[in-house]
Protein backbone atom coordinates (compact mmCIF):
# COMPACT_ATOMS: atom_id res chain seq x y z
CA UNK A 1 0.00 0.00 0.00
CA UNK A 2 2.36 2.40 1.30
CA UNK A 3 4.84 1.67 -1.92
CA UNK A 4 1.58 2.02 -4.26
CA UNK A 5 0.62 5.45 -2.48
CA UNK A 6 4.77 6.86 -3.11
CA UNK A 7 4.73 5.32 -6.87
CA UNK A 8 1.30 7.22 -7.45
CA UNK A 9 2.77 10.55 -5.61
CA UNK A 10 5.38 10.12 -7.40
CA UNK A 11 3.75 9.65 -10.84
CA UNK A 12 1.21 12.43 -10.17
CA UNK A 13 3.92 14.94 -9.12
CA UNK A 14 5.96 14.43 -12.57
CA UNK A 15 2.44 14.81 -14.83
CA UNK A 16 1.66 18.28 -13.32
CA UNK A 17 4.50 19.96 -13.54
CA UNK A 18 5.39 18.46 -16.86
CA UNK A 19 7.07 21.35 -18.76
CA UNK A 20 9.34 21.57 -15.23
CA UNK A 21 10.25 17.96 -15.64
CA UNK A 22 11.37 17.64 -19.25
CA UNK A 23 13.30 20.82 -19.00
CA UNK A 24 14.88 18.95 -15.86
CA UNK A 25 15.04 15.59 -17.84
CA UNK A 26 16.62 17.15 -20.67
CA UNK A 27 19.38 18.85 -19.04
CA UNK A 28 20.35 16.02 -16.59
CA UNK A 29 20.93 13.84 -19.82
CA UNK A 30 23.22 16.37 -21.47
CA UNK A 31 24.87 16.82 -18.50
CA UNK A 32 25.14 13.09 -17.64
CA UNK A 33 26.03 12.74 -21.86
CA UNK A 34 28.74 15.07 -21.40
CA UNK A 35 30.30 13.22 -18.23
CA UNK A 36 30.03 9.68 -19.98
CA UNK A 37 31.81 11.35 -23.16
CA UNK A 38 34.47 12.80 -20.70
CA UNK A 39 35.03 9.39 -19.13
CA UNK A 40 34.77 7.36 -21.98
CA UNK A 41 37.41 9.83 -23.56
CA UNK A 42 39.26 9.22 -20.36
CA UNK A 43 39.17 5.29 -20.51
CA UNK A 44 40.23 5.91 -24.50
CA UNK A 45 43.61 7.67 -23.35
CA UNK A 46 44.73 5.31 -21.25
CA UNK A 47 44.13 2.93 -23.11
CA UNK A 48 46.08 4.18 -26.39
CA UNK A 49 48.64 5.60 -23.90
CA UNK A 50 49.05 1.52 -23.67
CA UNK A 51 48.81 0.69 -26.96
CA UNK A 52 51.17 3.36 -28.24
CA UNK A 53 53.86 3.02 -25.87
CA UNK A 54 54.24 -0.44 -26.39
CA UNK A 55 55.16 0.94 -30.07
CA UNK A 56 56.87 3.87 -30.03
CA UNK A 57 60.06 4.32 -30.70
CA UNK A 58 63.27 7.09 -30.79
CA UNK A 59 64.38 7.36 -34.13
CA UNK A 60 68.36 8.31 -35.02
CA UNK A 61 67.90 9.94 -38.30
CA UNK A 62 71.20 9.88 -40.31
CA UNK A 63 72.20 12.45 -42.58
CA UNK A 64 70.86 11.73 -45.73
CA UNK A 65 74.35 11.86 -47.32
CA UNK A 66 77.83 11.48 -46.17
CA UNK A 67 77.29 9.49 -43.57
CA UNK A 68 80.54 7.10 -43.38
CA UNK A 69 80.24 3.36 -42.57
CA UNK A 70 82.42 4.03 -39.53
CA UNK A 71 80.30 6.79 -37.98
CA UNK A 72 77.35 4.11 -38.19
CA UNK A 73 79.66 1.46 -36.51
CA UNK A 74 80.52 3.74 -33.80
CA UNK A 75 76.94 5.05 -32.73
CA UNK A 76 75.75 1.21 -33.37
CA UNK A 77 77.94 0.10 -31.03
CA UNK A 78 77.16 2.35 -28.61
CA UNK A 79 73.33 1.60 -28.72
CA UNK A 80 74.65 -2.16 -28.04
CA UNK A 81 75.55 -1.81 -24.84
CA UNK A 82 73.39 0.82 -23.33
CA UNK A 83 71.37 -0.25 -20.79
CA UNK A 84 68.87 2.20 -21.75
CA UNK A 85 68.12 0.77 -25.12
CA UNK A 86 66.41 -2.68 -25.44
CA UNK A 87 66.29 -3.42 -29.38
CA UNK A 88 67.43 -1.61 -32.26
CA UNK A 89 67.04 -2.09 -35.70
CA UNK A 90 68.88 0.14 -38.38
CA UNK A 91 66.60 0.78 -41.19
CA UNK A 92 68.17 1.88 -44.88
CA UNK A 93 67.19 4.25 -47.65
CA UNK A 94 65.42 1.29 -48.93
CA UNK A 95 63.58 0.49 -46.26
CA UNK A 96 62.72 3.62 -45.81
CA UNK A 97 61.65 4.41 -49.03
CA UNK A 98 59.14 1.14 -49.10
CA UNK A 99 57.35 2.39 -45.94
CA UNK A 100 57.58 6.22 -47.32
CA UNK A 101 55.23 4.42 -50.12
CA UNK A 102 53.53 2.51 -47.97
CA UNK A 103 52.74 5.30 -46.01
CA UNK A 104 51.81 7.50 -48.89
CA UNK A 105 50.62 5.09 -51.09
CA UNK A 106 47.22 7.17 -52.60
CA UNK A 107 49.39 10.08 -53.08
CA UNK A 108 51.37 8.29 -56.13
CA UNK A 109 52.73 12.14 -57.07
CA UNK A 110 54.42 12.29 -54.24
CA UNK A 111 56.16 8.88 -54.32
CA UNK A 112 57.20 8.88 -58.22
CA UNK A 113 59.07 12.07 -57.35
CA UNK A 114 60.77 10.68 -54.14
CA UNK A 115 63.79 8.91 -54.89
CA UNK A 116 65.25 5.98 -52.07
CA UNK A 117 68.54 8.01 -52.17
CA UNK A 118 66.57 11.12 -50.45
CA UNK A 119 65.47 9.58 -47.52
CA UNK A 120 67.99 9.43 -45.00
CA UNK A 121 68.87 5.91 -42.97
CA UNK A 122 67.98 5.70 -39.42
CA UNK A 123 68.46 3.53 -36.03
CA UNK A 124 64.89 2.62 -34.45
CA UNK A 125 65.32 2.05 -30.99
CA UNK A 126 63.13 0.84 -28.29
CA UNK A 127 63.82 2.02 -25.08
CA UNK A 128 63.26 -0.04 -21.65
CA UNK A 129 61.47 2.86 -20.52
CA UNK A 130 59.79 4.80 -23.02
CA UNK A 131 60.17 7.68 -20.44
CA UNK A 132 63.93 7.81 -20.55
CA UNK A 133 64.14 9.92 -23.81
CA UNK A 134 65.99 12.48 -22.18
CA UNK A 135 68.61 10.74 -20.44
CA UNK A 136 69.02 9.12 -24.32
CA UNK A 137 68.54 12.19 -26.05
CA UNK A 138 71.54 13.79 -24.21
CA UNK A 139 74.02 10.82 -24.11
CA UNK A 140 73.94 10.79 -28.39
CA UNK A 141 73.34 14.41 -28.74
CA UNK A 142 77.00 14.82 -29.33
CA UNK A 143 76.38 12.56 -32.43
CA UNK A 144 74.30 15.20 -33.75
CA UNK A 145 75.79 17.63 -36.76
CA UNK A 146 79.75 16.47 -36.75
CA UNK A 147 79.09 12.77 -36.22
CA UNK A 148 76.64 12.50 -39.52
CA UNK A 149 73.81 12.28 -37.59
CA UNK A 150 70.65 14.55 -38.49
CA UNK A 151 68.19 14.90 -35.59
CA UNK A 152 67.22 12.33 -33.02
CA UNK A 153 63.16 12.02 -32.75
CA UNK A 154 61.08 10.73 -29.80
CA UNK A 155 57.55 9.29 -31.35
CA UNK A 156 56.31 9.65 -27.48
CA UNK A 157 57.00 12.89 -28.06
CA UNK A 158 54.65 13.58 -31.03
CA UNK A 159 51.90 10.79 -29.69
CA UNK A 160 51.46 13.09 -26.45
CA UNK A 161 50.43 15.76 -28.18
CA UNK A 162 47.93 13.89 -29.84
CA UNK A 163 47.05 12.58 -26.34
CA UNK A 164 47.01 16.57 -24.66
CA UNK A 165 44.16 17.58 -27.68
CA UNK A 166 42.11 14.40 -26.74
CA UNK A 167 42.74 15.27 -22.94
CA UNK A 168 41.44 18.86 -23.35
CA UNK A 169 38.43 17.43 -25.21
CA UNK A 170 38.09 14.98 -22.02
CA UNK A 171 38.10 18.83 -19.61
CA UNK A 172 36.36 20.20 -22.10
CA UNK A 173 33.47 17.62 -21.67
CA UNK A 174 33.66 17.56 -18.05
CA UNK A 175 33.56 21.12 -18.15
CA UNK A 176 30.29 21.66 -19.58
CA UNK A 177 29.15 18.09 -17.75
CA UNK A 178 29.86 20.18 -14.61
CA UNK A 179 27.85 23.11 -15.81
CA UNK A 180 25.38 21.84 -17.12
CA UNK A 181 25.03 19.25 -13.86
CA UNK A 182 24.92 22.64 -11.93
CA UNK A 183 21.68 23.66 -14.16
CA UNK A 184 20.24 20.44 -13.34
CA UNK A 185 20.28 20.82 -9.98
CA UNK A 186 18.69 24.13 -10.25
CA UNK A 187 15.87 22.50 -12.12
CA UNK A 188 15.66 20.04 -9.11
CA UNK A 189 15.23 22.12 -6.22
CA UNK A 190 12.63 24.63 -8.01
CA UNK A 191 10.55 21.27 -9.16
CA UNK A 192 10.59 20.25 -5.57
CA UNK A 193 10.25 23.08 -4.12
CA UNK A 194 6.69 24.02 -6.83
CA UNK A 195 5.76 20.15 -6.00
CA UNK A 196 5.77 20.81 -2.27
CA UNK A 197 4.39 24.23 -2.82
CA UNK A 198 1.39 22.52 -4.37
CA UNK A 199 0.97 19.69 -1.96
CA UNK A 200 1.47 21.89 1.24
CA UNK A 201 -1.97 21.17 2.55
CA UNK A 202 -1.00 17.60 2.30
CA UNK A 203 2.23 17.81 3.65
CA UNK A 204 0.75 20.24 6.39
CA UNK A 205 -1.80 17.08 7.70
CA UNK A 206 1.29 15.05 7.25
CA UNK A 207 2.98 16.26 9.91
CA UNK A 208 0.37 17.01 11.91
CA UNK A 209 -0.82 13.69 12.18
CA UNK A 210 2.79 12.10 12.96
CA UNK A 211 3.89 10.98 9.47
CA UNK A 212 7.25 10.01 9.56
CA UNK A 213 9.53 12.51 7.17
CA UNK A 214 11.09 10.02 5.34
CA UNK A 215 7.23 9.11 4.43
CA UNK A 216 6.54 12.86 3.43
CA UNK A 217 9.58 13.26 1.73
CA UNK A 218 10.05 10.35 -0.05
CA UNK A 219 7.44 10.96 -3.27
CA UNK A 220 9.41 14.44 -3.78
CA UNK A 221 13.21 13.29 -3.62
CA UNK A 222 11.90 9.84 -5.90
CA UNK A 223 10.37 12.20 -8.69
CA UNK A 224 14.15 14.04 -8.88
CA UNK A 225 15.21 10.23 -8.66
CA UNK A 226 13.02 9.38 -11.45
CA UNK A 227 14.15 12.18 -13.30
CA UNK A 228 17.74 11.51 -13.08
CA UNK A 229 17.35 8.16 -13.97
CA UNK A 230 15.51 8.54 -17.33
CA UNK A 231 18.27 11.50 -17.84
CA UNK A 232 20.86 8.28 -17.44
CA UNK A 233 19.00 6.23 -19.81
CA UNK A 234 18.92 9.11 -22.43
CA UNK A 235 22.44 10.16 -22.36
CA UNK A 236 23.48 6.18 -22.84
CA UNK A 237 21.07 5.66 -25.49
CA UNK A 238 23.04 8.84 -27.26
CA UNK A 239 26.55 7.66 -26.47
CA UNK A 240 25.42 3.86 -28.10
CA UNK A 241 24.12 5.81 -31.12
CA UNK A 242 27.20 8.36 -31.09
CA UNK A 243 29.17 5.07 -31.03
CA UNK A 244 27.13 3.73 -34.05
CA UNK A 245 26.85 6.68 -36.07
CA UNK A 246 30.09 8.37 -35.05
CA UNK A 247 32.79 6.48 -33.81
CA UNK A 248 32.22 3.27 -36.04
CA UNK A 249 30.63 5.30 -38.83
CA UNK A 250 31.85 8.92 -39.58
CA UNK A 251 35.47 8.55 -38.17
CA UNK A 252 35.64 4.93 -39.04
CA UNK A 253 38.71 5.39 -41.16
CA UNK A 254 40.54 7.04 -38.07
CA UNK A 255 39.77 3.90 -35.82
CA UNK A 256 43.76 2.32 -36.68
CA UNK A 257 44.83 5.71 -35.09
CA UNK A 258 42.22 6.27 -32.33
CA UNK A 259 41.62 2.52 -31.90
CA UNK A 260 38.16 1.46 -31.03
CA UNK A 261 35.80 2.28 -28.63
CA UNK A 262 34.64 -0.93 -27.20
CA UNK A 263 31.29 -1.58 -26.17
CA UNK A 264 32.03 -3.12 -22.81
CA UNK A 265 32.97 0.37 -22.02
CA UNK A 266 29.76 2.26 -23.57
CA UNK A 267 27.66 0.08 -21.99
CA UNK A 268 29.17 0.25 -18.69
CA UNK A 269 28.32 3.69 -19.01
CA UNK A 270 24.50 2.90 -18.22
CA UNK A 271 24.93 1.95 -14.76
CA UNK A 272 27.52 4.47 -14.13
CA UNK A 273 25.17 7.36 -15.29
CA UNK A 274 22.25 6.02 -13.66
CA UNK A 275 23.76 6.09 -10.26
CA UNK A 276 25.25 9.46 -10.54
CA UNK A 277 21.37 10.94 -12.25
CA UNK A 278 19.66 8.99 -9.21
CA UNK A 279 22.49 9.94 -6.58
CA UNK A 280 23.02 13.39 -7.14
CA UNK A 281 19.59 14.51 -7.96
CA UNK A 282 18.14 12.43 -4.49
CA UNK A 283 20.97 14.63 -2.46
CA UNK A 284 20.25 17.88 -3.99
CA UNK A 285 16.17 16.79 -3.31
CA UNK A 286 16.46 15.83 0.15
CA UNK A 287 19.01 18.98 0.99
CA UNK A 288 16.08 21.11 -0.81
CA UNK A 289 12.84 19.98 1.28
CA UNK A 290 15.27 19.74 4.50
CA UNK A 291 15.18 23.57 3.90
CA UNK A 292 11.55 23.43 2.61
CA UNK A 293 9.73 21.18 4.66
CA UNK A 294 10.48 21.80 8.44
CA UNK A 295 8.77 19.56 10.93
CA UNK B 1 -0.55 13.62 31.05
CA UNK B 2 0.77 17.22 30.65
CA UNK B 3 2.79 19.49 32.51
CA UNK B 4 4.45 22.78 31.65
CA UNK B 5 7.32 23.66 34.29
CA UNK B 6 8.50 27.25 34.30
CA UNK B 7 8.30 27.33 30.81
CA UNK B 8 9.30 30.88 29.00
CA UNK B 9 9.07 31.32 25.13
CA UNK B 10 10.73 34.09 23.92
CA UNK B 11 10.14 34.46 19.55
CA UNK B 12 13.55 35.41 18.04
CA UNK B 13 13.56 39.75 17.78
CA UNK B 14 10.94 39.69 20.47
CA UNK B 15 10.92 42.66 23.02
CA UNK B 16 9.05 40.59 25.93
CA UNK B 17 8.21 36.69 26.07
CA UNK B 18 5.28 34.85 24.96
CA UNK B 19 5.25 32.87 27.71
CA UNK B 20 6.82 33.94 30.75
CA UNK B 21 7.50 31.53 33.26
CA UNK B 22 4.67 29.50 32.96
CA UNK B 23 3.85 26.06 35.60
CA UNK B 24 0.75 24.06 34.71
CA UNK B 25 -0.16 20.49 35.01
CA UNK B 26 -3.11 18.67 33.46
CA UNK B 27 -4.00 15.65 34.88
CA UNK B 28 -5.27 12.46 32.54
CA UNK B 29 -8.92 12.63 31.44
CA UNK B 30 -9.27 16.31 32.04
CA UNK B 31 -11.19 18.63 30.34
CA UNK B 32 -9.32 21.91 30.17
CA UNK B 33 -10.08 25.46 28.76
CA UNK B 34 -7.44 27.89 27.84
CA UNK B 35 -8.68 31.42 27.40
CA UNK B 36 -7.41 35.02 27.11
CA UNK B 37 -7.53 37.72 25.08
CA UNK B 38 -5.75 37.11 21.58
CA UNK B 39 -1.36 37.59 21.78
CA UNK B 40 -2.02 35.96 25.48
CA UNK B 41 0.26 33.32 24.33
CA UNK B 42 -2.55 30.67 24.56
CA UNK B 43 -1.30 29.74 20.83
CA UNK B 44 2.62 29.66 21.76
CA UNK B 45 1.02 26.87 24.41
CA UNK B 46 -0.24 25.05 21.35
CA UNK B 47 2.54 25.19 19.33
CA UNK B 48 4.82 24.18 22.11
CA UNK B 49 2.63 21.00 23.29
CA UNK B 50 2.72 19.75 19.37
CA UNK B 51 6.56 20.32 19.64
CA UNK B 52 5.95 22.93 16.24
CA UNK B 53 8.33 24.97 18.49
CA UNK B 54 11.01 24.76 21.78
CA UNK B 55 10.47 26.74 24.82
CA UNK B 56 12.94 28.95 25.56
CA UNK B 57 13.64 27.80 29.21
CA UNK B 58 11.64 24.79 31.22
CA UNK B 59 10.59 21.37 31.03
CA UNK B 60 7.73 20.70 29.38
CA UNK B 61 5.99 16.97 29.31
CA UNK B 62 3.57 15.39 27.27
CA UNK B 63 2.23 11.76 28.72
CA UNK B 64 5.38 11.79 29.97
CA UNK B 65 7.54 12.32 27.33
CA UNK B 66 10.41 15.13 27.94
CA UNK B 67 9.02 17.14 24.69
CA UNK B 68 11.28 20.26 25.01
CA UNK B 69 14.65 18.67 23.88
CA UNK B 70 13.15 16.18 21.90
CA UNK B 71 14.96 14.55 18.39
CA UNK B 72 13.35 15.85 15.85
CA UNK B 73 13.12 12.51 14.46
CA UNK B 74 11.49 11.21 17.55
CA UNK B 75 8.67 14.40 16.92
CA UNK B 76 6.42 12.00 14.56
CA UNK B 77 5.91 9.24 16.29
CA UNK B 78 5.25 11.53 19.51
CA UNK B 79 2.46 13.71 17.32
CA UNK B 80 0.65 10.12 16.69
CA UNK B 81 -0.26 10.79 20.35
CA UNK B 82 -2.21 14.00 20.06
CA UNK B 83 -5.05 14.78 18.17
CA UNK B 84 -5.34 18.15 16.86
CA UNK B 85 -8.69 20.75 15.38
CA UNK B 86 -8.34 23.98 14.38
CA UNK B 87 -10.17 27.13 13.68
CA UNK B 88 -9.60 26.54 9.73
CA UNK B 89 -10.22 23.08 9.76
CA UNK B 90 -7.38 21.79 7.69
CA UNK B 91 -9.36 19.31 5.49
CA UNK B 92 -8.00 18.37 2.20
CA UNK B 93 -10.60 19.84 -0.18
CA UNK B 94 -10.20 17.35 -3.38
CA UNK B 95 -10.84 14.19 -0.52
CA UNK B 96 -14.25 13.04 0.89
CA UNK B 97 -14.97 12.67 4.54
CA UNK B 98 -13.92 9.10 4.52
CA UNK B 99 -10.55 9.58 2.61
CA UNK B 100 -9.63 12.82 4.36
CA UNK B 101 -10.51 10.27 8.13
CA UNK B 102 -8.59 7.48 6.09
CA UNK B 103 -5.67 9.95 4.36
CA UNK B 104 -4.13 10.71 8.41
CA UNK B 105 -4.24 6.85 8.89
CA UNK B 106 -2.45 5.67 5.73
CA UNK B 107 0.33 8.18 5.48
CA UNK B 108 1.15 7.00 8.96
CA UNK B 109 1.48 3.59 7.72
CA UNK B 110 -2.07 1.45 8.60
CA UNK B 111 -3.42 -0.46 5.90
CA UNK B 112 -6.67 0.19 3.87
CA UNK B 113 -8.33 -2.26 5.31
CA UNK B 114 -7.41 -0.84 8.91
CA UNK B 115 -9.21 2.15 7.41
CA UNK B 116 -12.01 0.23 5.65
CA UNK B 117 -12.75 -1.07 9.56
CA UNK B 118 -11.94 2.00 11.73
CA UNK B 119 -13.30 5.15 9.21
CA UNK B 120 -16.65 4.46 9.19
CA UNK B 121 -16.68 3.75 12.88
CA UNK B 122 -15.46 7.16 13.97
CA UNK B 123 -17.79 9.20 11.21
CA UNK B 124 -20.82 7.73 12.82
CA UNK B 125 -19.29 8.11 16.41
CA UNK B 126 -18.84 12.19 14.94
CA UNK B 127 -22.27 12.03 13.59
CA UNK B 128 -21.61 11.71 10.39
CA UNK B 129 -22.80 9.03 9.35
CA UNK B 130 -24.33 8.60 5.40
CA UNK B 131 -22.06 11.86 4.61
CA UNK B 132 -18.95 9.91 4.10
CA UNK B 133 -18.19 10.25 0.42
CA UNK B 134 -19.29 13.94 0.83
CA UNK B 135 -16.41 16.88 -0.58
CA UNK B 136 -15.87 19.11 2.40
CA UNK B 137 -17.37 22.07 0.26
CA UNK B 138 -20.56 19.87 0.56
CA UNK B 139 -20.50 20.05 4.05
CA UNK B 140 -21.37 22.69 6.30
CA UNK B 141 -18.91 24.31 8.45
CA UNK B 142 -19.90 22.44 11.70
CA UNK B 143 -19.70 19.45 9.79
CA UNK B 144 -16.34 19.99 8.35
CA UNK B 145 -14.93 20.76 12.18
CA UNK B 146 -16.76 17.16 12.90
CA UNK B 147 -14.56 15.50 10.04
CA UNK B 148 -11.81 17.39 11.53
CA UNK B 149 -12.68 15.97 14.86
CA UNK B 150 -12.69 12.35 13.61
CA UNK B 151 -9.61 13.02 11.84
CA UNK B 152 -8.00 13.72 15.23
CA UNK B 153 -9.49 11.06 17.03
CA UNK B 154 -9.71 8.19 14.85
CA UNK B 155 -5.93 6.80 15.82
CA UNK B 156 -7.50 6.91 19.17
CA UNK B 157 -4.98 9.76 20.81
CA UNK B 158 -4.27 10.18 24.44
CA UNK B 159 -4.90 14.01 24.04
CA UNK B 160 -7.26 15.76 22.09
CA UNK B 161 -5.81 19.97 21.29
CA UNK B 162 -8.48 21.68 20.07
CA UNK B 163 -7.21 25.55 19.01
CA UNK B 164 -10.50 27.74 18.85
CA UNK B 165 -12.40 25.04 17.25
CA UNK B 166 -15.78 27.12 17.48
CA UNK B 167 -14.21 29.92 16.12
CA UNK B 168 -15.74 29.63 12.77
CA UNK B 169 -19.01 28.45 13.85
CA UNK B 170 -22.36 30.01 14.96
CA UNK B 171 -23.47 29.48 18.43
CA UNK B 172 -25.74 26.58 17.74
CA UNK B 173 -23.12 24.62 15.71
CA UNK B 174 -21.02 25.20 18.38
CA UNK B 175 -22.86 23.67 21.19
CA UNK B 176 -22.77 20.80 19.14
CA UNK B 177 -19.07 20.46 18.46
CA UNK B 178 -18.48 20.90 22.64
CA UNK B 179 -20.98 17.89 22.91
CA UNK B 180 -18.81 16.18 20.51
CA UNK B 181 -15.73 16.73 22.16
CA UNK B 182 -17.56 16.45 25.64
CA UNK B 183 -18.22 12.73 24.38
CA UNK B 184 -14.50 12.27 23.31
CA UNK B 185 -13.46 13.06 26.91
CA UNK B 186 -15.80 10.59 28.15
CA UNK B 187 -13.46 7.92 26.81
CA UNK B 188 -10.91 8.81 28.72
CA UNK B 189 -9.02 11.25 26.32
CA UNK B 190 -7.57 14.17 27.42
CA UNK B 191 -8.99 17.48 25.60
CA UNK B 192 -7.23 20.87 26.00
CA UNK B 193 -9.12 23.84 24.44
CA UNK B 194 -8.25 26.89 23.29
CA UNK B 195 -10.71 29.38 22.81
CA UNK B 196 -12.50 32.73 23.45
CA UNK B 197 -15.81 31.83 23.78
CA UNK B 198 -17.25 33.04 26.67
CA UNK B 199 -20.91 31.34 25.95
CA UNK B 200 -19.03 28.05 25.77
CA UNK B 201 -16.94 28.26 28.69
CA UNK B 202 -19.66 29.19 30.81
CA UNK B 203 -21.75 26.41 29.95
CA UNK B 204 -19.19 23.94 30.04
CA UNK B 205 -18.43 24.15 33.15
CA UNK B 206 -15.20 22.97 33.23
CA UNK B 207 -11.36 24.00 34.37
CA UNK B 208 -10.24 27.07 33.36
CA UNK B 209 -6.69 28.11 32.74
CA UNK B 210 -6.57 32.09 32.09
CA UNK B 211 -3.46 33.58 30.57
CA UNK B 212 -2.55 37.17 29.76
CA UNK B 213 0.25 38.75 28.94
CA UNK B 214 2.25 35.39 28.80
CA UNK B 215 1.21 34.55 32.64
CA UNK B 216 -1.06 32.21 33.97
CA UNK B 217 -3.61 34.62 36.08
CA UNK B 218 -6.21 31.87 37.39
CA UNK B 219 -6.55 28.78 37.27
CA UNK B 220 -10.06 27.33 38.50
CA UNK B 221 -11.69 23.60 38.74
CA UNK B 222 -15.37 24.83 37.44
CA UNK B 223 -14.65 27.94 36.05
CA UNK B 224 -16.61 30.60 34.03
CA UNK B 225 -15.24 33.28 31.52
CA UNK B 226 -13.57 36.19 33.33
Amino acid sequence: MRLKYVLSEVAVGLWRNVTMTIAMIITMAVSLTLLGASVLLYLQVNHMREVYYEKVEVTIFLKAQDTTQSQKDVIEADLKQDPLVETYDFETKQEAYDRFREIYANAPDLTDLTKPESLPESFRVKLKNPDSFDAFKEKYQRYVGAEGVDTIVDQKKLVEKVFSVLGSLQTLALIIAIVQGVAALMLVINTIQVAAYSKRREVAVMKLVGASNWFIQAPFVLEAVAAGFIGAVIAYGTLVLAKIYVFDGALEPLTAVLTPVPWFNVHMMLPLLAGAGALVSSITGWFALRFYIRV
Amino acid sequence: MIALEHVTKTYPKAQRPSLNDVSVSIEKGEFVFFIGPSGSGKSTMVKLLLREIQPTKGKILVNNREVGNMRSWRIPNFRRSIGCVFQDFRLLPNRTAYENVAFALEVIGKTQAVARRVVPEVLELVGLGGKEHRYPQELSGGEQQRVAVARAFVNRPLILLADEPTGNLDPDTSIEIMRLLDRINRTGTTVVMVTHDSNIVNQMRRRVVEIEGGKIVRDQPRGVYG
